[in-house]
């Protein structure tokens, strides 16, 4: 039986270094190439022996694909391409494939030139493997080889985020990457259409959530942050540079717009700038609103957001600024928050998760004062907030992801294993549907049952279509023919043509029976006897006398001859071919019977 | 016009030969079917006439049996149907040719094309059952063709023409055994996708026109919703909710439990689940049908709006429910800590449905959807359920704030005005008055304005929150000064509604001490006036109120009470004098002092009729001063009064004129008086068109009156002339035409002429037959005489009436600063203007301009500038193209909106049943019914600017 077999390197029941390896009719494909974030020794990449011991990855990977830029996601690439050796193609969407080295680039200047970790991938390599990559479109069929197919949907997520359909003939796979079934103020919503893949891979980060409404948290964020500038306070926003800061940039520029404010936004420098520009130019992937507007107004081209500078943090009045990075443990959104901390008209606001042991947790676990380096101690007087944006699919959204898909097995990756178990049992009862979760390193298997597609000549669908009366709805049709295999191909064409086609004489095979009725008459009123008896019975069917003493029906022969001992028996030979077995059989057993007496 | 080209056609058919013998000759002479096709082409391009249809409908036949290639005998199938439809044919008599040329067709293509023929004869026999039974026979019988047109077309034509009628449908059924429902039902599953639409189309039709729908349907379309392409399920979404308006209350059980949910219930759910389809055309289509829906239990209603929120598998509560405990306990503001929103009680995992759980959250999911259609839409249908149940709307009060903050103008826009529209069945809580005065400050006019509007109508629970209501107000009228107007009025309605919670409120709002003397605060300042106006109509309903005024208080009632009296109730004040008594609730509005006050002296004008002139002159004098002023007084009356009196004021223009000595004098001393009586004439004649056309409500009694004043107005300029003019050549024709709109008048009026009695028309008609065949100088003497005789008409007025008015708020025509631009090129001029009641102003209003030379520009805006933000009110935002030459310094220029008017379009000749209209249309002179004009409806507001020459 046909199967398909996954194996997540990373990424099962866990999140972070997302790395699935799928063999589907004897393809291999290999979804994302990630790093772990919460490890700095070999652990943080994934464990490419796995897929060969000794020989090269490119004759066993036919294909790589990267869901989305995020590190978790692709930040093994340069290292599994240049450092393992990896030839083959790697498929991404073209946004993907431009931010992508961004930030590839500034997790090797960390490792690097901070951590001072040597043995590591060079600029030179990232380039070397942004070569292999080749960019798809959204819904663009792209022929890996000529069986394997792979089409990118739209997953919102983050700019140029994508699912992945994997096809090889009638079997396919579906893989989610990230996804984000509400939209936001920059992306959409992620859409698949009822494509029936035979396994979908999602991810499941948020399995056991079903979030309130996004408005709710618009709302507020934007009512503190006005509260406090309309109070003459700073308002400091940590985030990581790429994209959820892009949407709470969106969020206070349309806001700053619609009501007028006057007091000025900063935007930290770095690699936002870049990454801003790639924003701008990839329009297409953003939401309805900033696709329809962006003739009027690019809505990246902001307005109100400026570059920071390090001497704006002591200006005085109101400002907000967005620095990186996000959890408030180094760098420039530190220094700012330090000068602020000691002014209660100030505020912070954490848009996400915080790492234990970072002075974002800190702060949001309530302490008020901070030892810092150098046995100083900072008190915290500014207000902290915290505000969850997230952009994963939540419960409902992965529910709603499977109902639009309607696969037949659903496999969950990138999660945890406890909130996964919940979510299985979930889709295993709602959807009647068989639900896996693989840890790293198992092997799922999944046994599919494809639909083979055979061709038939239209002459023969036609005349076989023609024999039923109504071309039944939905129902499996018996059809008479035969197929021929033939350099793997499948046919299905008729018998008489199959026999031409394969040089063979025709042999028939005729079965004979004899029947005795008893009638004293001579042998030809018998004939006739019968032939008026058939007449009258068989009205359907053409029933002939000819000429030489016999009857046919249809094809079927009947002769009467006189029994040779007793006279007044006579046999009845029928004769029919195989094809007419079943009106034989009843005639033979019609002419049992009898003649009826009163016939003559 | 139309009648011009019917003639023209006749004549056509008079000089040309027989078509069908044209095209049997054509067709005979065709040798290919190439060619015949190209002569069918042209034959189909000129049209036939009805007589000769049915001739051409046989040749055509004749050659479709002879013809042996497909396209051509398509082409004639196709013929026949565009000829069944020629108006006035009727098409039973080529029906049997029509069904018998199905019977040996082979093509599918033809087959399809022949059906659609028979539809259009089908469609045009409707009266016609034992037709239409059996052309739907036809298409039963044609239903199992393997082609899908063909398939199609059958459906259609079952749709379009199947017995609906229980009564008739069982009469032939027992003999045709055809059950129409069933055979469209079978379809639902074809294997072909097209026909299954079709199906659904069909059976969409039935319904449409009256067909119960059996419950064994509803199934089977419930099945096919559950898959299948786009168009199918939009189209679904439909049948389904036909489908409920039948069967309101059958029970459908669910098949997993024992509970059973009505067939509505049951059908809401499963319309809910397609608002997350992947389509945003079905979802769009799901959401409307959702506000459709007004008989679904409540329960299952609100699930709508509930999404069951959970974290790590614990029950959370949503941030509204958190809002609204905050605010229970008595908390407003509390800071956020992280984990506050930490869930609480641990959910049974077993008890969690994520998608089966019917109704669940749909509404949460379309405020939230991508495609702003969808948001809309959902708005809508919140709007439409809120409106027929009262806790439904308290439930989707925080969803509808939430849109407030929406990121598409036209969605925020769209929530604002439906919280208005159902404002009536709810309260706000404190915390959701603070979203909702946090949009004050947007800095979209029509936000804001929608959103005054919305306050005018809500109910606040606390007077804190009416302090909040005012301080948000005051703030967003000191950052966009150009909302006073409609601001103050916000506030009027703000405190007229919550009496008791401004009262413990005024105190602070007067800055009152109970020691200490206050400064007097400015009384021009916007600000403090906002605050009077809601403490004034606040204290309307409050008697204890006033006591807590101080003086300074009074005397700014007294001045604001004059200045905006529509802004500021009377008030029952102590030791003061009211300047009209109080409304109490036992008087209707019928009396109403100030409208019996009109009335007793519109009777004084009209009972008085045989005063000296001087009396005469003098009484209307003072009328019409006395209604002007009650006009300004009173702004319900205003239209009323300023009708009533411009009516006057030319009924005194008239009376004046005929007084004047020149009728005595001879006549070379004409030319200098006759200044004062062709000027009243012709002032006349434009009041006349004003109180037609800019008055909203006038009805067909008024008209007549109006015009009749517009006769007499003619019959004094034709004797002004008259008597100026030396030779009698111009007369004649002056004559003729004033007859011959003395016939229009008789003709469009005469159902009203009874009433007009002792008139001066009805003097002039009796006088007819002497005036057509006078002399012009006879005419003018008859004129005179009766114009002096002629009785006084009375007005009766409608019940109401409006007069338009426009206002423009921008240019505000205060700046200083020129606007410059090089000349040649363009300028555009923001122009922002609120018109009242005007009828059609898309049509209507147009935009003046004045440049100082005299040179006037006609700007007619697009329709899309005009918005309707209340009934009777329209807003003008329009842009207006300035050019000039260059100048040498800034000059003003005048805007000012016109209302267009054309004599045409008037209430009079709508009146005229259409055959004598198009019967009297020659015979009316051109003059008549081409008058356009404009009438100035709104103060010029000065612009300056400032033409550069341009620079080389």
């Amino acid at each position: 039986m046909p199967e398909i077999k996954v194996t997540p390197l990373g990424a099962g029941q866990d999140v972070g270094r997302s790395c699935i390896l799928v063999s589907i009719a004897g393809k291999n494909v290999m979804l994302d190439c990630g790093m772990h974030m919460g490890y700095n020794d070999d652990r943080r990449f994934p464990d490419f022996s796995y897929i060969t011991q000794n020989g090269r990855l490119t004759d066993f990977l036919d294909c790589v694909i990267i869901s989305h830029f995020h590190l978790d996601h692709c930040g093994a690439l340069p290292y599994f391409s240049e450092m393992v050796g990896y030839d083959g193609p790697i498929y991404m969407t073209h946004p993907t494939k431009a931010i992508c080295p961004i930030l590839l680039e500034d997790y090797r200047k960390i490792t690097v030139d901070k951590k001072g970790e040597t043995n590591f991938f060079t600029s030179q390599m990232i380039k070397d493997c942004m070569k292999k990559v080749v960019a798809v479109h959204l819904h663009q069929t792209v022929q890996v080889d000529e069986e394997l197919e792979i089409k990118a949907y739209y997953a919102g997520h983050v700019l140029g985020a994508a699912m992945f359909q994997i096809k090889v003939g009638c079997e396919s796979v579906v893989y989610t990457g990230d996804y984000n079934m509400t939209p936001d103020r920059h992306l959409g919503a992620a859409w698949i259409d009822k494509c029936r893949p035979d396994l979908l891979i999602s991810e499941s980060t948020y399995a056991t959530t079903i979030r309130d409404s996004k408005r709710c948290r618009e709302r507020d964020f934007l009512k503190k942050v006005h509260e406090t500038v309309e109070r003459g306070g700073k308002v400091l926003i940590p985030v990581f540079a790429l994209g959820r800061a892009q949407e709470l940039c969106i969020l206070l520029e349309t806001f700053w717009e619609r009501m007028n404010l006057k007091a000025p936004i900063y935007f930290s420098t770095g690699l936002t700038e870049k990454a801003n520009h790639y924003y701008k130019l990839f329009i297409t992937w953003t939401n309805q609103k900033i696709r329809k507007t962006f003739v009027q107004r690019n809505m990246f081209e902001f307005k109100h957001i400026k570059a920071f500078d390090r001497a704006f943090a002591d200006n005085p009045g109101p400002m907000v600024v967005f620095a990186t990075p996000g959890m408030l443990h180094a760098g420039q959104s530190l220094q700012i928050f330090r000068k602020w901390a000691g002014n209660e008209k100030n505020m912070v606001i954490m848009p996400g998760y915080c790492v234990q042991g970072t002075v974002g947790h800190k702060i949001l676990s309530g302490q008020r004062k901070l030892e810092m380096e150098g046995r100083q101690i900072l008190e915290v007087k500014m207000q902290v907030e915290y505000m969850s944006f997230s952009a994963h699919a939540d419960a409902k959204g992965i529910m709603q992801l499977i109902r639009q898909a309607e696969p037949r097995n659903v496999l969950l990756v990138h999660g945890e294993a406890k909130k996964m178990e919940f979510l299985k049992q979930k889709i295993e009862q709602e959807f009647h549907v068989n639900c896996y979760m693989p840890a790293n390193g198992e092997t799922t298997t999944i046994f599919t049952n494809p639909s083979i597609p055979v061709d038939i000549s239209l002459g023969l669908l036609k005349r076989e279509t023609a024999i039923g009366l109504l071309p039944d709805v939905k129902k499996p049709k018996l059809m008479h023919g035969t197929l021929i295999m033939k350099d793997n191909s499948f046919r299905l064409v008729s018998p008489e043509q199959a026999l031409k086609e394969l040089g063979l004489a025709e042999h028939q095979l005729r079965f004979t029976c004899r029947v005795h009725i008893q009638d004293p008459r001579k042998e030809h009123e018998t004939v006739l006897r019968v032939y008026n008896h058939l007449k009258g019975v068989l009205k359907d069917y053409s029933v002939q006398h000819l000429p030489d003493g016999s009857i046919t029906v249809e094809s079927i022969l009947i002769q009467a001859t006189a029994h040779s001992e007793d006279q007044g028996t006579k046999v009845l030979l029928v004769s029919w071919t195989y094809q007419d077995e079943e009106l034989g059989s009843y005639l033979t057993s019609l002419l049992k019977k009898g003649l009826p007496q009163s016939t003559s | 016009q139309q009648q011009h080209e019917d003639l023209s056609a006749k004549k056509l058919r008079l000089t040309k030969p027989s078509k069908s013998a044209a095209l049997h000759v054509d067709l005979c002479k065709a040798t290919s079917p190439a060619d015949a096709l190209q002569y069918l082409l042209q034959f189909a391009r000129k049209p036939v006439e009805v007589e000769s249809v049915e001739g051409v409908v046989r040749i055509l036949l004749e050659h479709y049996y002879k013809e042996n290639d497909a396209s051509v005998r398509l082409k004639i199938a196709s013929l026949l149907g565009l000829l069944s439809k020629t108006a006035g044919f009727s098409p039973d008599c080529i029906m049997d040719d029509a069904i018998n040329t199905l019977q040996n067709e082979k093509s599918h293509q033809v087959l399809a094309q022949l059906l659609d023929t028979l539809l259009v004869i089908g469609t045009k026999l409707t009266e016609n059952p034992s037709v239409r039974m059996r052309l739907v026979e036809v298409a039963c019988k044609h239903l199992t063709d393997s082609s899908h047109g063909v398939r199609n077309k059958c459906l259609q034509l079952i749709g379009c023409l199947g017995p609906v009628e229980k009564g008739v449908a069982k009469e032939v059924e027992s003999q045709a055994a055809k059950d129409v429902q069933k055979i469209i039902g079978d379809h639902f599953n074809d294997q072909d996708p097209r026909v299954r639409t079709a199906a659904i189309k069909a059976m969409l039709q039935l319904h449409e026109r009256g067909l119960k729908l059996q419950q064994a349907i509803y199934s089977q379309v419930c099945a096919v919703v559950a898959d299948g392409v786009r168009q199918e399920r939009s189209n679904n979404t439909l049948l389904i909710e036909n489908r409920l308006q039948e069967i309101k209350v059958s029970i459908v059980p669910i098949p997993s439990s024992n509970e059973e949910i009505r067939l509505v219930d049951d059908a809401f759910g499963k319309i809910c689940h397609m608002v997350s389809d992947g389509s945003w055309v079905v979802r769009v289509q799901a959401a409307k049908l959702l506000g459709s829906m007004q008989q679904v239990s409540s329960h299952f209603l609100e699930q709508t709006l509930d999404k069951k929120l959970m974290s790590d598998l614990r029950r959370k509560r949503t941030a509204h429910e958190r809002a609204k405990e905050l605010y229970s306990s008595g908390e407003f503001s509390s800071g956020r800590k992280w984990g506050d929103d930490a869930p609480k009680e641990e959910i049974d995992t077993g008890a969690v449905n994520l998608i089966e759980s019917g109704a669940c959250g749909a509404f949460v999911h379309g405020l939230e959807d991508e495609m702003y259609e969808v948001r809309i839409a959902a708005v809508e249908a919140l709007c439409m359920l809120a409106q027929s149940s009262p806790s439904f709307a308290e439930k989707c009060l925080d969803f509808l704030v939430d849109m407030f903050n929406d990121e598409i103008e036209e969605v925020r826009l769209q929530s604002i005005h439906t919280m208005r529209k159902i404002s009536n069945n709810i309260t706000l809580r404190e915390d959701q008055l603070d979203t909702v005065l946090a949009v004050l400050e947007d800095s979209s006019r029509d936000i804001r304005e929608a959103l005054h509007e919305l306050l005018c109508c809500t109910n606040v629970s606390t007077k804190e929150g009416i302090h909040l209501a005012l301080v948000e107000l005051l703030k967003n009228l000191t950052k966009y000064p150009t909302d006073r107007e409609s601001i103050w009025k916000c506030l009027k309605f703000l405190g007229s509604r919550h009496p008791t919670l401004v009262l413990p409120l005024v105190p602070e709002l007067l800055s009152t001490h109970p020691f200490f003397d206050t400064p007097e605060p400015d009384m021009d300042e916007p600000a403090y006036i906002a605050v009077l106006v809601l403490i004034f109509n606040a204290a309307k309903s409050c008697p204890t109120m006033p006591a807590l005024f101080s003086d300074h208080t009074f005397r700014h009632y007294a001045y604001l009470r004059d200045s905006l009296s529509h802004l500021v109730p009377p008030l029952r004040l102590p030791g003061r004098k009211l300047v009209s008594s109080p409304v109490s609730p036992s008087i209707t509005p019928h009396e109403d002092p100030s409208q019996q006050f009109l009335h007793q002296s519109l009777e004084r004008v009209y009972n008085l009729q045989h005063l000296d002139p001087q009396g005469i002159q003098e009484l209307l004098e003072f009328t019409i001063r006395d209604l002007q002023r009650l006009g300004e007084l009173q702004s319900e009356l205003a239209g009323m009064a300023d009708f009533t009196a411009t009516y006057l004021q030319c009924q005194l223009l008239l009376i004046k004129a005929l007084q004047e000595k020149l009728w005595n004098v001879a006549a070379p001393l004409y030319l200098k008086q006759n200044a004062l009586a062709s000027a009243a004439a012709k002032q006349i004649l434009e009041e006349t068109y004003k109180m037609e056309f800019m008055y909203s409500g006038v009805e067909s009694r008024q008209v007549v009156i109006i015009h009749h004043m517009r006769l007499q107005a003619k019959a004094l300029q034709l004797i002004v002339t008259a008597r100026t003019t030396r030779g009698v050549e111009p007369l004649f024709g002056m004559c003729e035409k004033f007859l011959q709109e003395v016939d229009s008048f008789q003709r469009c009026f005469i159902s009203e002429l009874p009433h007009m009695q002792g008139s001066f028309v009805d003097k002039l008609l009796d006088l007819m037959p002497r005036l057509v065949t006078s002399k012009p100088s006879e005419v003018v003497k008859i004129l005179q005489t009766t114009l002096r005789q002629s009785t006084f008409l009375h007005l009766p007025l409608p019940e109401q009436l409006h007069r338009a008015t426009a206002n423009i708020i921008e240019p505000t025509g205060e700046s200083d600063n020129p606007l410059r631009f090089t000349s040649g090129l363009v300028v555009a001029l923001d122009v922002d203007a609120t018109l009242e009641h005007v009828q059609d102003p898309q049509g209507t209003v147009k935009v003046q301009v004045l440049y100082p030379d005299g040179q006037a520009q006609l700007i007619h805006p697009k329709p899309a500038d005009f918005r309707n933000p209340g009934p009777g009110r329209h807003r003008l935002i329009t842009q207006v193209y300035l050019s000039h030459t260059a100048w040498t310094e800034p000059c003003q220029i005048e805007v000012r909106l016109l209302l267009a008017y054309n004599s045409n379009r008037s209430k009079a000749s709508a009146k005229i049943p259409k055959s004598t209209w198009s019967e009297s249309l020659e015979a009316l002179p051109q003059s008549e019914n081409g008058i356009e004009g404009t009438i100035p409806f709104s103060k010029p507001v000065k612009v300056y600017i400032m033409p550069k020459p341009a620079r080389r």
